[in-house]
């Protein structure tokens, strides 16, 4: 027997969902505060219109609901896929009213793709976008990368254990520190100093590619966001190909890799302990799943014939590549040109790296690194297993951050994570098919939302069906989430309508 | 040959001359179809038009600058003295100048890491860039006044009921 959901779980879940609407309200006064800056008076009422009702919503369900009790796991995890749904709904309001997003639909495809750190985008005339809005992408893409939750743990919550199990919700299962609002902290510090060097050599390097002074910080700090959080927006709609520079492309690469490591990790490289990022089982995993894929594309590559010298076969294809691996999205090439002039084998190397992705609690989405190392081990033990003699007793370690020892139950949930995200592919890509398009073209894209990653082969286009445009939402939304506080939703409504 | 016909021929080679360097003789080519055939158009002249966007990036005695046709924006590369034409590029409050470019297209160019791009032989502008007037609806000015006096509202009955 399903037990029905009290009151009390309607209230606690509401109250702490009105915490983070409210945190929302006050992180749309930044765009808003530009406007006003940049005298872009119908942009800055778009965000004008957002705060109010975002507030409006807030105070009443802060009102309402109010409740001094904690949240338990079930509440928790409910409060964070709702909190993504309503962030999703709300931060779309000031895109919509913009003009530049065909329907709400499509500025909801938008922001819940900006939020889940994706980068795939139905913003028409993006070149006359307003600074206002333009930030406004990257600034959901920077704090959906931390997560909605840490924006509202780190600033609006003064501590209470419910914080650990939203945050958990937000798919960040390891603790960088013990406290986890102290951990929040730490997350927003290194975020903050790497945004702060990431835009300045950005800016710098605009402004030596003939980039406006004003212009060449702002992308700077755009492009960083994007880059850090591996989401993939852009302020021009060509991408960084729009930038037409080595130097750019090379640190764009930098920030990347750093936005796909393990913010624990960072955590001991901050603290001097160099070591670890060699031995950590994430790394390794990573360095070796870069080679593979590389490998795939390059042949691919190769066999066309379009990138004659090796070199600029190695910028064009490890771009690409890379940008699939850490979940970012960026491209230096155009959307159709992985159908045009890159292979189905180029393709097949980049959509295995947009599905295994960057390290776990990083803001990079997919399979990630941690569950292909546990894995690998597990296969490897699994054959010692045969090989050895019945008698020999097999203890399989892995180093992540600490030896720690394999035991079936680490498998089991890596495998299970693993599976929900191939599920997830191959649900978008059937439904892509439903939708007239090929198997290879359907599977890239579905893998690119899925994965939150944002490369595009053409298929993300203001035209393409809506019943795709919701499967990609769905998509993008379970794989930032890492499933459980979705499913905890499903469940909750379930038990709603059939519970006693 | 009798000379009329001579006249004839030379006439008609100067207006095609003349109509070339006006390139009104020339078709544009969308970027959406010298993007998807790249290969037939790679390494051929070709005439592209639309409005300048973003930044003209100067690089030593050349420049870069974007150009969109409505579909998408290709990369141009342009020579230092051609690109000064360039007054306006667009953005939120400017419509960028409209040239029509004559080129080189590259599907993948050696010389820019393989970059999609056109080397710009000739530039014309068709038209000035001009300035956006922003325009502010009143019924959105009216909305934020409705859902300001709402919010204040709901403020101040949950700081009355505090107390």
């Amino acid at each position: 027997m399903i037990p029905r959901p009290n009151i009390e779980d309607v209230k606690a879940i509401g109250y702490y969902l009105g915490k983070i609407i409210l945190s929302l309200a006050a992180t749309m006064v930044i765009p808003f505060l530009l406007g006003i800056f940049l005298r872009e008076p119908s942009p800055a009422m778009d965000f004008m219109v957002g705060i109010e009702v975002s507030l409006i919503l807030g105070l009443i369900l802060t009102k309402v609901c109010f409740t001094e009790k904690d949240l338990n796991w079930m509440q928790g995890m409910i409060v964070v896929s709702l909190s993504w749904v309503a962030a999703m709904v709300l931060a779309a309001i000031p895109l919509y009213l913009s003009g530049h997003w065909a329907s709400f639909l499509d500025a909801c495809f938008d922001t819940m793709s900006g939020l889940a750190t994706t980068g795939l985008t139905l913003v028409r005339d993006m070149d006359h976008l307003s600074y206002s809005h333009n930030l406004w992408r990257h600034l959901i893409m920077f704090f959906g990368g931390q997560g909605i939750v840490i924006v509202a743990v780190s600033l609006f919550v003064k501590g209470f254990s419910g914080a650990f199990r939203m945050y958990v919700g937000e798919a960040r299962d390891e603790k960088i520190l013990p406290n986890v609002i102290h951990g929040s902290r730490f997350i927003w510090l290194v975020s903050i100093v790497f945004l702060v060097l990431g835009t300045i050599a950005l800016g710098v390097t605009g402004i030596f590619n003939g980039m406006k002074p004003f212009n060449a910080f702002f992308h700077g700090a755009c492009i960083f966001m994007a880059a850090f959080d591996t989401g993939g927006f852009a302020p021009q709609s060509q991408s960084i190909l729009y930038y037409h520079s080595l130097a750019y492309e090379v640190i764009t690469i930098v920030i990347m890799i750093m936005g796909a490591i393990n913010f624990k990790l960072h955590y001991h490289v901050w603290n001097g302990n160099f070591k670890e990022m060699a031995r950590n089982i994430e790394s390794r995993a990573l360095f070796v799943s870069l080679i593979i894929t590389f490998l795939i594309t390059a042949v691919g590559l190769h066999q066309t014939g379009i990138y004659p010298k090796a070199l600029v076969l190695f910028r064009k294809g490890f771009y690409q590549l890379i940008s699939g691996h850490t979940g970012t999205g960026f491209q230096t090439i155009y959307a159709q040109q992985f159908l045009c002039d890159w292979n189905n084998l180029a393709m097949v190397g980049v959509i295995c790296a947009m599905a295994l992705g960057g390290a776990a609690c990083s803001t990079t989405g997919a399979i990630k690194m941690i569950r292909v190392g546990i894995i690998y081990k597990a296969l490897r033990q699994d054959l010692k297993r045969i090989i050895l003699p019945d008698r020999t007793v097999i203890v399989q370690k892995f180093h992540h951050i600490r030896e720690m020892f394999l035991d079936d139950k680490m498998v089991r949930a890596a495998l299970m994570i693993t599976l929900g995200y191939l599920v997830l592919y191959a649900a978008g890509a059937i439904i892509g098919m439903f939708c007239g398009y090929p198997f290879l073209e359907s599977l890239f894209e579905s893998t690119s939302a899925a994965a939150n990653v944002g490369l595009s082969c053409g298929i993300t286009q203001v035209s393409m069906p809506a019943v795709l445009k919701v499967t990609y939402i769905i998509q993008m939304w379970a794989g930032r989430l890492e499933f459980m506080s979705v499913l905890t939703l499903a469940g909750f409504i379930v038990a709603a309508v059939k519970g006693k | 040959m009798p000379r009329s016909i001579n006249k004839i021929l030379l006439l008609g080679f100067v207006l095609g001359i003349t109509a070339f360097y006006n390139n009104g003789y020339a078709q544009t080519v969308p970027s959406a179809e010298l993007i998807s055939r790249s290969r037939e158009y790679d390494g051929k002249t070709v005439v592209y038009q639309g409005e300048v966007i973003g930044d003209k990036m100067a690089r030593g005695k050349f420049a870069w600058i974007n150009v969109h046709d409505g579909q998408n924006a290709l990369g141009v590369w342009v020579p230092g003295e051609m690109a000064l034409d360039v007054r306006m590029t667009g953005d939120y409050k400017n419509r960028g100048d409209i040239v029509r470019i004559s080129g080189i297209f590259n599907r993948s160019c050696q010389e820019h890491g393989g970059d999609l791009d056109i080397h710009a032989q000739a530039i014309n502008k068709v038209s000035d860039g001009v300035k956006i007037k922003e325009k502010v609806s009143a019924a959105k000015a009216r909305l934020v006044l409705v859902l300001a006096g709402i919010s204040g509202l709901i403020w101040i009955l949950i700081r009355l009921k505090k107390r």
